[in-house]
């Protein structure tokens, strides 16, 4: 973090600085900067009438990095794993020569300042929609890495999540290229740093629990029963809480696993207020109901009481009956 | 391309060194025989000087590595970030000069056309998952340190999870400066990870002068020795290890 305020005041460039490249001679006016990310810093800039995004660092290979990524997300169909790329270029000023690349702008508020405009019903819309993405990440041979709110961008309407900075994307199998501990399964003691689908979506349990809580919290104990308790302390993260832990603890082997029992959530509220006793047949529900065996909610303690209440009344008849015969058979 | 094993030092300290060799100069020393030096400077608050700084710059630089100064909370992101970084530009370093090889003069990954950077990044990339790395530990403690100790331990357990992520072999070992007796002191000796730290920790007193310059000499000895009298043992146990894997 240090090392991005170092690069900070060691490249301020002003609003209206014209940046041309040494080998494709392209002219990018900056406009303004958006922020900078764990390798460089990100400007909104604009070049015939077009608004883009560059990014720049004094760490040439990194850009390229970035660019190695990009360039093989372009080969895979649909615009959803990131930012498409426009230019890879030098530029050669005063002090000497620094590498940027420029991409798709994509504007909107990042995860968090969506939600809090919008309300917690996004929640779960936008957490489908990642867990999408990820996916087609994840078959691609690839792990997001640095998964956290900030990198991730809410644009529309209509509302659509997408990555935007790849700095950390890896190959799967590899070592993680660049996390944000908060984020980081290995920070918690719950798994390695090896690129896995799984590290992404320990990430993804993260950013539901940064919703509930925006300014993070440190780690104390640093393990499974402080995350599990901050869960607990929220309402709002009630409802996914099987989900949440099941994250946490690597038991979802792809995105879709995940994003599949997220859906299974949502289809079994309704259905479980009115159908309050019987029990569930279907497998589904069964699954559902699994993953949600650690909920303490008032619902569930219902539904509970509700199946024991039947199976008392089944035993007690049984019972009788039981007398019933052996009376007869005496 | 084979890169052999990479080497490094770690320095982990508060300030300035006070007693011996110019560290500086031991630092260009470990240059000279292929260690990397990389430094990281703990503070508390904004209590470090910046005769400190300088120092911690100035080792950096000449060990051919990566310094920074950061909080004590920051340690564990930064330690494994700038071994990291350090491995990337030594490999990096080699690449270059095996391109100048192929190109000839002087020419670096730089002036390569963009497009071309790409493939040499993949190079890159691949001997940072694979490249076997040795990692030289030297925790600074002096009084100032007493209270940082424990988030250097953790920091650390922190770079074995980050480095064993990799596909690559690494090995650690943690000295610290002062000692009881001698300006330098072994904690740990070459091993994978670095599990075994926390008995260790917990016992180490603190004492009162920082003897920088001397540790790294030191240091460098040990990187020597590691090489001629465990490689043959190390290359044993590996082969041991796959049979019975």
């Amino acid at each position: 973090m240090m090392m991005n305020h170092s690069l900070k005041s060691q490249f301020k460039i002003n609003q209206g600085t014209v940046i041309e490249g040494k080998w494709h001679h392209n002219r990018y006016t900056i406009v303004k900067e958006l922020g900078y990310g764990a390798n460089g810093i990100v400007y909104l800039a604009q070049c015939r009438n077009q608004q883009v995004a560059l990014k720049m660092s004094d760490n040439g290979m990194s850009i390229t990095s970035e660019v190695n990524v990009l360039k093989s997300f372009a080969k895979v169909q649909g615009d959803c794993l990131g930012p498409s790329l426009l230019d890879v270029d030098d530029w050669i000023y005063k002090q000497g020569q620094i590498s940027f690349y420029v991409m798709e702008y994509i504007q909107g508020p990042d995860l968090l300042s969506f939600i809090q405009q919008k309300g917690p019903s996004w929640i779960e819309v936008v957490i489908l929609q990642l867990l999408n993405n990820l996916h087609r990440l994840h078959q691609n041979g690839w792990v997001f890495g640095d998964l956290k709110p900030d990198n991730l961008i809410v644009t529309g309407p209509p509302p659509r999540i997408r990555c935007i900075d790849v700095g950390g994307t890896t190959i799967q199998g590899r070592a993680i290229k660049e996390f944000t501990e908060f984020f980081d399964r290995g920070y918690w003691g719950l798994g390695t740093r090896k690129a896995d689908p799984g590290y992404d979506l320990f990430a993804v349990a993260m950013i539901l629990i940064n919703i509930a809580y925006p300014k993070r919290f440190n780690k104390t104990s640093g393990d499974l029963k402080q995350l599990i308790f901050m869960v607990r302390q929220k309402k709002e993260l009630q409802k996914y809480e099987g989900v949440i832990l099941n994250a946490l603890q690597g038991k979802y082997h792809s995105a879709e696993e995940m994003r599949n029992s997220l859906l299974q959530l949502n289809q079994a509220r309704p259905q479980s207020k009115a159908t309050n006793r019987a029990p569930n047949s279907n497998q589904n529900q069964a699954r559902t109901n699994r993953i949600v065996v650690s909920r303490q909610t008032h619902l569930k303690k219902k539904k509970r009481g509700g199946f024991l209440e039947t199976f008392f009344i089944f035993l007690i008849i049984s019972l009788l009956y039981i007398f019933y015969i052996y009376g007869q058979l005496v | 391309m084979k890169t052999g094993t990479l080497k490094q030092i770690l320095l982990i300290t508060d300030g300035c060194s006070n007693q011996g060799e110019d560290p500086i100069a031991m630092a260009a020393l470990a240059k000279e025989q292929g260690i990397t030096v990389n430094v990281i400077g703990v503070m508390e608050r904004d209590e470090i000087d910046e005769k400190g700084i300088t120092e911690i710059e100035g080792i950096a630089m000449s060990g051919g590595g990566v310094s920074q100064v950061v909080y004590a909370k920051q340690l564990s992101h930064t330690v494994q970030m700038v071994t990291r970084k350090a491995m990337t530009q030594t490999l990096q370093g080699v690449v270059n000069r095996e391109l100048q090889h192929i190109l000839g003069g002087e020419k670096t990954v730089e002036d390569l056309p963009p497009d071309q950077r790409g493939e040499v990044m993949e190079v890159v990339d691949e001997l940072g998952e694979t490249a076997e790395l040795e990692v030289l530990v030297l925790v600074d403690t002096s009084a100032s340190m007493k209270h940082k100790l424990p988030t250097v331990k953790e920091s650390l357990f922190d770079l074995s999870l980050s480095l064993n992520a990799r596909s690559g072999e690494n090995r650690f070992s943690v000295f610290v400066f002062p000692g009881k007796k001698k300006e330098v002191e072994k904690l740990l000796d070459w091993s994978p990870n670095l599990g075994s730290l926390t008995s260790i920790f917990s016992k180490l007193t603190t004492g009162g002068i920082t003897p920088t310059g001397p540790a790294i000499r030191e240091a460098l000895t040990y990187f020597k020795k590691k090489r001629s009298l465990r490689s043959l043992l190390s290359r044993d146990d590996e082969s041991f290890f796959e049979e019975s894997v």
